[in-house]
């Protein structure tokens, strides 16, 4: 049907449609594929402009030299212990308070609603939460990167909007009838019927808080609590800043000295990037169904 | 027992008007919720609702021996100040040109690739377009800022090799320069979610109605007809929608790359309300006056939500509330 209804204005806009993607594709995907081959190029091969489409002079030297770098390791290691306890912490939060916003006939509902969605457009702002840290007692711990995280409004409304769209005032009813009060129906009812939207927040949470580097930098001073992403920020940023101010302010001989140590480290950098993008990178083909589930959940309230 | 606690529903229902020992009964009836509810509330309350209470001390001129009620009470003169801060009036206008140039920017392109993709028939090669696309979204900013950087780098980025290797041009510091940064910060963000961005106006397009298209189709109208005249509306709300967000983070949002890309170099173009709020408040322990700037800032914000919403329900029915 639709084959003998295509003109040759349709073939021609089609191929030109998927031409463009192609290249849109490519373009988005050459930044990443670009990184990888830097990263197990020859430093001195990359800074030429050798590499451009495939490896040039292969090496992991780079791979050893982060191997021997205690740091990332220890932000490895910071950033998975925090990650999964905000996770667990964030799914405790947002889940019951998703399906009790979600039932019909909750006195107060209202109220309660509003109360959450005031926090989205309003907030004190970034230096009383600071304070607000400070006088908890929090910073330089752990817990200033875990327990303000846990809970998000966003996260809470779809939550909500899941179980308004997936489970029914009759699943209630009955659960009722066969004697579960409130708390046993969440437990026993609605949670095992909501694994779909446990991964969601799972991974959205996990996922922005592997990400984030921006609390660290408020909280964190001591160089055991740093996450992986404050570590990789002073490789990755504060280094090249260094190196921006030198080469602006210092004498051509002094600049050819240091380039050959900067080079060493500017190979070392593609492969941090690569190394330290890699656990998303490796789980998100697995993932990206649930990740689009909750974009859509999401879409459906607006 | 059920009989009984069925009937309790019935009269609760039956009375909306509140009567003797109704709010114990509600109480009964509903603390099971409560209780479920409870953490996300004090959570809320905690550290949502005691910054709000805390944000008062852009009135005061907080000394935190004092506490926030022991400090003096100033009025304005926080807020004066910044007003009359020589470098005002350019933090605005960094603030504003570099958030509607992200969002015109990003969210025409989002729109674009949609509708681009909608358009394909093949379902594998649609899945694989989408799958690649998405995959920035995952790197970090932290990351991706690396990667600009060293894209950038005068002498070995990748950029400036191409062309000093294929064009002759001489290598150039693209990140130290001012005038490059606002387009740096936005085509960056812009690969990061132009996949991930384009999900939600993807989905909206799968609520096109195929009979509508049928008889467009019979009438003979073309692809591009077919696309202004169908998609656009379908998606014209989900749209409004995103531009209302959009405008009411005018002066806030996407702070984390700007701090990361930022040097004393592009200073000039790169300085938004935001970091400077970080810089005083954090790194010189300002507290007073960088909450008067950050009140200021989301006072602005709201007020843009409320004017861009009411706009928006006006002109085409749709709003947030």
């Amino acid at each position: 049907m639709k084959r003998n209804r295509r003109t040759t204005a349709d073939i021609i806009f089609d191929i030109c449609n998927i031409t463009l993607l192609l290249l849109i594709t490519l373009i988005i995907l050459y930044p990443l594929y670009f990184t990888l081959i830097a990263s197990f190029s020859d430093p001195y091969s990359v800074s030429r402009g050798e590499v451009i489409l495939w490896i040039k002079n292969f090496t992991v030297e780079p791979y050893t030299n982060i191997f021997i770098n205690e740091d990332i390791w220890i932000g490895y290691a910071n950033s998975i212990i925090n990650t999964s306890l905000v996770t667990i912490y964030a799914l405790a939060t947002t889940i019951p308070c998703g399906y009790v916003l979600a039932r019909r006939g909750v006195f107060g509902k209202k109220v309660l609603m509003t109360y959450f969605v005031i926090t989205m457009y309003i907030s004190g702002g970034m230096i009383p939460s600071y304070l607000l840290i400070k006088q908890l007692g929090l910073i330089d711990t752990r817990w200033a990167l875990i327990i303000p995280a846990g809970f998000s409004v966003y996260n809470m409304i779809i939550t909500r909007t899941f179980f308004m769209s997936t489970l029914s005032e009759e699943l209630y009813d009955a659960a009722k009838i066969d004697g579960c009060n409130e708390i046993d129906t969440f437990f026993r009812i609605a949670l095992p019927l909501s694994k779909a939207i446990i991964a969601v927040i799972a991974l959205y949470v996990s996922v922005a808080h592997w990400n984030d580097y921006f609390s660290s930098l408020l909280y964190i001073s001591s160089k055991r609590l740093f996450p992986l992403q404050y570590v990789l920020r002073n490789i990755l940023i504060m280094n090249q800043q260094m190196e921006n101010i030198i080469t602006s302010s210092m004498k051509a001989e002094l600049v050819e000295s240091m380039r050959h140590r900067a080079l060493m480290a500017e190979g070392m950098k593609y492969s941090t990037i690569f190394i330290s993008s890699l656990p998303l990178l490796i789980i998100y083909p697995f993932v990206q169904k649930y990740f689009i589930k909750g974009v859509m959940i999401g879409a459906l309230k607006g | 027992m059920k009989g009984s606690s069925s009937k309790k529903q019935l009269t609760t229902q039956s009375y909306p008007v509140p009567r003797k020992g109704t709010f114990v009964k509600i109480f009964r009836k509903n603390y099971q919720f409560y209780l479920l509810i409870l953490p996300a509330v004090l959570f809320t309350f905690i550290f949502s609702y005691i910054p709000m209470y805390g944000a008062q001390i852009a009135f005061r001129d907080f000394n935190p021996g004092l506490g926030y009620l022991g400090s003096e009470w100033v009025w304005f003169k926080h807020f004066l100040r910044f007003f009359r801060e020589p470098t005002f009036w350019r933090l605005i206008k960094n603030t504003v040109t570099l958030n509607l140039y992200l969002h015109i920017f990003t969210t025409s392109l989002e729109l674009i690739f949609a509708l681009m993709l909608n358009e394909v028939y093949n379902k594998h090669f649609k899945k694989t377009v989408q799958m690649i696309t998405y995959m920035p979204h995952f790197i970090s900013t932290v990351a991706m800022c690396g990667m600009i950087l060293l894209f950038l780098h005068r002498e070995t980025g990748v950029i400036n090799l191409i062309g000093i290797n294929l064009f002759g041009t001489e290598g150039y510091n693209f990140i130290a320069d001012p005038h490059w940064f606002k387009s740096i910060y936005v085509i960056s963000l812009a690969w990061q979610n132009l996949g991930w961005g384009s999900i939600i106006f993807v989905a909206a397009l799968s609520g096109v109605s195929q009979e509508i298209v049928e008889a467009a189709t019979i009438d003979g109208v073309n692809r591009f007809q077919k696309i202004w005249y169908v998609d656009l509306p379908t998606i014209l709300p989900t749209l409004i929608i995103l531009v209302v967000l959009q405008m009411g983070s005018l002066l806030s949002g996407g702070f984390d790359a700007i701090l990361l890309l930022q040097n004393s170099l592009n200073l000039e173009s790169s300085e938004v309300l935001a970091t400077f709020v970080y810089k005083l408040g954090i790194t010189n322990a300002q507290f007073s006056y960088s909450t008067a700037i950050g009140l200021f800032n989301s006072v602005i914000n709201v007020i843009f939500l409320i004017i861009v919403n009411k706009a928006a329900d006006r002109l085409t029915d749709t709003s947030l509330w």
